[in-house]
This record gives structure tokens, C-alpha cells and sequence, in this order.
């Protein structure tokens, strides 16, 4: 689905990936995990072409890329779920949810969006920003599966939120997953991430250290945790 | 009571104009990010094109009404296509050299033409006479310049708001990389938003014809008022705008009315309050200072 090689990522003078090369596949869950300033945010940022300071390449479904613009790639099927959640305050809950285009034909209805998010049919006269950070983090997912994304690239969708509110993120992926979507996940919760994805980038200082699958990721959890200074 | 009612509507009519005009700035900072010091100009531009038109081709007001702001929606897009779209990468200072030095070129190519005296214009047929309110008169077509700039408020303000083009608006406005990644052309939009921002200082351009005198520098002082306005208002809110262009037609209105030469000096001391009491303006987001 995604496929990128020696990607390298410069702010200014410094360089924050440095010769990153992975691949995400369809149906599949692939976690990016590393301390904060890894380099993980701006990998996102690049796929989505929001970082243009940058060499090496990116294809997805085989075609290349890393010269489109990002209205491009998102309307080729990457949908983007900043960290920051990304919702318009200016804009409704329903108009957050059908500003995007709809680019694919396996993309959720209305009625679908409303069955597995049935708060944002509740509040979809309210203010974007007037919902809770739990409802926003549901919102911005509901949002890039309603316009069709094939790829999901989520940005720490489970910090400051609730136990509860996490556990229902982590079946919503896997309910994505089992549609054949791919998902890039940034993740820095390592409980979590073991509980969604499939494999796990290492990342350090803007490079990939190791790659592990789930099972290996499980089992040097607590080295792990050592590694990130959680 | 006469006296403050004919003040009030002749408040009214140049807040229509001063609206509808704030409007124009406001889309297009809202939209563009450019503090736009032509703005002025592309209103005198506005008024210079009514009186052309008339004395050219015999155009009337109302058909100047609707072809003077295709004119300069269709001006506006080779101005932002030629000039203003370089700027948006750069600088802030860049846009206030770019578009204070297309003002005054502007005005003097104007000048250059038509000289420093006004142009004529005389007021269209069936609202030259004063109309009976109650036991006062007041001039029909300054009440018909308030009703008309309200409605074209009132229509922008739904486009904005109700539909699908608005909601875009919007969210460009708001975060443009973030509608990019959404899958939104946003370069696309920018150029008739901002278009359609200097329509709306044209068309207020026709409505001060009839009843302004028409100059190169008719605009010159109108800017310093619209960014009293906008910053009244609330940088970048349409509703500000919309609002305190009334408002300021009307302080001015009465200041002239009971203050006399004092009047352009209280709307600066409006101007200074809202600052003071709410320094994001009166409809302005925080984010916004």
C-alpha cells in the first residue's frame, strides 16, 4: 500500500529523519513508536506531504508520490488524524465530517459513521471544538473514514484520553483493520500499541533502530519502556 | 428627535457602504492572510467606473449595480494572479508594501485621466426624492443604499454560513494546510475569494457615487476608516465587519450631526475603547490579535 525508501527530513539545519525506509500493507496495523522529537510526527507529516524539506521516496499503490501536493494525496486515499485532532472550530460536527471529499467507493456512509459514532449524529449541530478531546479524537477518525481513506495515518490518538475512551479507539482500529485499511500508527502508549498493530518501527533520533512483530514487541515490553524514558 | 432621525439613516447609508467594503477586506484576510491597503482604491475604482460608465456609455446606476462588480471581480483576478499570489509565501512586510504601492499607483493613473476635480453623478431615477417617515424626511435613496448593502450582507453572509462553498471558506480560513491534507484545492479558492472581495469594495464603490464626491483620492481616507473598522470589528470576522461598519456610519453620522469637525476623531475613540475593553474586537477570536 505504502512503500518508502531512505527518506530523509530536514527542519532548517537539522535533520530529523534520517534514511527511514518502511512499508505498510493492506489491512494491516504498523506502529511507529519512539521518545518525543524521534522524528515520528514529521514521517506522518511527509507521507502527507505537509513537510516538503525532504529526499528519498514514497509510493503508494506503486505510484510515486512525493511531488504531489497533499489535497493529491489525500484525494488518492491517505487520510491525515493530526494530534492536535485537527477539528475546525468554525465548522459544525456534521460540516467537519463532510468537508473532505469523498475519494473511494468503500468509504463509510452517513448511516455508518452515526451506528459506530453514535455522538457525533447527537451532537452534529454543535461547534467542532465544543466536544470533549474524546469525541474530537472520534470525530477526526469518523472524518477520514467517511471521505474513503485507504490509509489512515493516526498521531498519538490515545494521549489524555480516558481508559475507556482509548479501549474503544483500540476496537475501532481493529474494526478498520478488518476492512483492509491500512494504518500508520504513532504511538507512544506501548500497551496500547501492542493491543492493535501487527509490527513496530523502532524509531531513534530519526532513524528506524528495529522492527519487531507484535509477538517480540510483547515480550521486551519492559525493555522497551526502559528504551522510551516511560 | 427630526434631526437624529435623519442622522441615524444618513449613518445607516454609510455604513452600508462602509459594510460592504469591511466585508471585501475581511474575506479577503480571512482567506489570504494579505492586509489589502488597496482596498481603498479598488472602492474609489468602483465609484470612477460608475461615473465612466455613465458619461461614456450612458450606463445608468442600476446596471452600473451589477456590471461594475463583474468588473472588478474579473480586476480583482488578474490583480491576485499577476501580484497577490506571490506574496502569500512571503513576508507580511511585502504585503503591505505590494498593495499600499498598487494604491497609489492606482490613484494616480486616475488622476492622470480624470484630473483632481470630481466627477459628476447624479442620483438614479425614482430615488432622487426624500421620503416621509413619520413627521421627518429623509433622502430615499441613502434609506435604499442601507436596505441594499444590509441584503448583500445578509446574502454573503449565508453563502458563508449555509452552504458548501462557505463551510470551505471556512475551514481555508481557519487552518489552510489542514483542509489541504483533507483533500482540499485551496489554492484554487484563494483567487476568487479574493475576487470577490474586491467586488464588494466596488459595488460600495457604486452605491458612494451618487452621493460622494467622486475623486482619485476618495479612497484614500475611506481605507483608514475600513481598518478602524476592522479592527473594531474583529481582524478577520465577517459578522465585525458587518456590524461595525454600521456602527461606525453611524458615530460618524452623529458626530458630524452634533460634534461637527469631531466626528472623524470619534471613531478612533470607539476605535481605542474596543481595544481597551476587548482587544480582539468585538466579534474577534483570540487567536486573532
Amino acid at each position: 500500500m505504502i512503500e518508502i525508501h531512505g527518506l530523509s527530513a530536514n527542519y532548517g539545519e537539522a535533520r530529523v529523519l534520517n534514511d527511514v525506509s518502511l512499508e505498510v500493507h493492506q489491512g494491516e496495523v504498523v506502529t511507529l513508536v519512539g521518545r518525543n522529537g524521534a522524528g515520528k510526527t514529521t514521517m506522518l507529516r511527509s507521507i502527507m506531504g505537509l513537510h516538503r524539506d525532504l529526499s528519498g521516496s514514497i509510493s503508494f499503490d506503486g505510484k510515486p508520490i512525493e511531488k504531489w501536493s497533499p489535497n493529491a494525496r489525500a484525494r488518492a486515499g491517505i487520510g491525515w488524524v493530526p494530534d492536535d485532532r485537527g477539528i475546525y472550530a468554525s465548522l459544525t460536527v456534521a460540516e467537519n465530517l463532510t468537508l473532505p471529499p469523498v475519494v473511494h467507493k468503500d468509504a463509510w456512509s452517513m448511516e455508518q459513521i452515526h451506528a459506530t459514532f453514535p455522538r457525533m449524529r447527537e451532537r452534529r449541530s454543535s461547534m467542532g471544538t465544543q466536544l470533549s478531546g474524546g469525541e474530537q479524537q472520534m470525530l477526526a477518525i469518523a472524518r477520514v473514514l467517511r471521505m474513503g481513506s485507504r490509509l489512515l495515518l493516526l498521531d498519538e490518538p490515545s494521549e489524555g484520553l480516558a481508559p475507556v475512551i482509548v479501549q474503544r479507539i483500540g476496537e475501532i482500529i481493529r474494526e478498520i483493520k478488518a476492512q483492509g485499511v491500512a494504518v500508520l500508527l504513532v504511538e507512544q502508549n506501548v500497551k496500547f500499541a501492542s493491543t492493535v498493530a501487527d509490527r513496530h518501527y523502532l524509531l531513534s533520533q530519526g532513524r528506524v533502530v528495529e522492527q519487531l512483530s507484535n509477538d517480540d514487541f510483547k515480550a521486551r515490553e519492559v525493555e522497551l519502556l526502559e528504551h522510551l524514558g516511560m | 428627535m427630526d434631526a437624529f432621525l435623519q442622522y441615524t439613516v444618513q449613518g445607516l447609508a454609510a455604513g452600508g457602504f462602509y459594510a460592504l467594503a469591511a466585508l471585501g477586506l475581511a474575506v479577503i484576510f480571512g482567506a489570504l492572510g494579505v492586509v489589502n491597503f488597496a482596498h481603498g482604491s479598488f472602492y474609489m475604482l468602483g465609484a470612477v467606473a460608475s461615473a465612466v460608465l455613465l458619461d461614456v456609455l450612458g450606463i445608468q446606476f442600476w446596471a452600473a449595480l451589477v456590471i461594475v462588480p463583474i468588473l472588478m471581480f474579473i480586476f480583482g483576478i488578474i490583480i491576485e494572479l499577476l501580484l497577490v499570489q506571490w506574496l502569500l509565501k512571503l513576508d507580511i512586510l511585502y504585503n503591505f508594501l505590494l498593495t499600499f504601492g498598487l494604491s497609489l499607483v492606482l490613484v494616480d493613473l486616475v488622476k492622470r485621466q480624470y484630473g483632481v476635480s470630481g466627477l459628476p453623478y447624479e442620483l438614479p431615477a425614482g430615488l432622487g426624492g426624500l421620503l416621509q417617515i413619520g413627521s421627518v424626511e429623509v433622502p430615499s435613496y441613502q434609506l435604499f443604499v442601507f436596505l441594499f448593502a444590509l441584503a448583500v450582507c445578509l446574502v454573503v453572509w449565508f453563502v458563508l454560513s449555509k452552504t458548501r462553498v462557505g463551510m470551505i471558506v471556512r475551514a481555508a480560513t481557519e487552518e489552510p494546510e489542514r483542509a489541504r491534507a483533507l483533500g482540499i484545492n485551496v489554492s484554487a479558492w484563494v483567487t476568487p475569494v479574493f475576487g470577490f472581495g474586491v467586488a464588494l469594495a466596488g459595488l460600495a464603490g457604486v452605491l458612494a457615487a451618487p452621493f460622494r464626491a467622486i475623486t482619485a483620492t476618495m479612497g484614500t481616507n475611506f481605507i483608514i476608516i475600513l481598518f478602524a473598522i476592522v479592527v473594531i470589528g474583529g481582524l478577520g470576522s465577517v459578522l465585525g465587519a458587518v456590524v461595525a461598519g454600521f456602527l461606525v456610519g453611524l458615530v460618524e453620522a452623529y458626530g458630524q450631526g452634533y460634534a461637527g469637525t469631531f466626528s472623524q476623531v470619534l471613531i478612533f475613540v470607539l476605535m481605542a475603547v474596543v481595544i481597551a475593553v476587548r482587544p480582539a474586537g468585538l466579534f474577534g477570536r483570540k487567536e486573532a490579535v
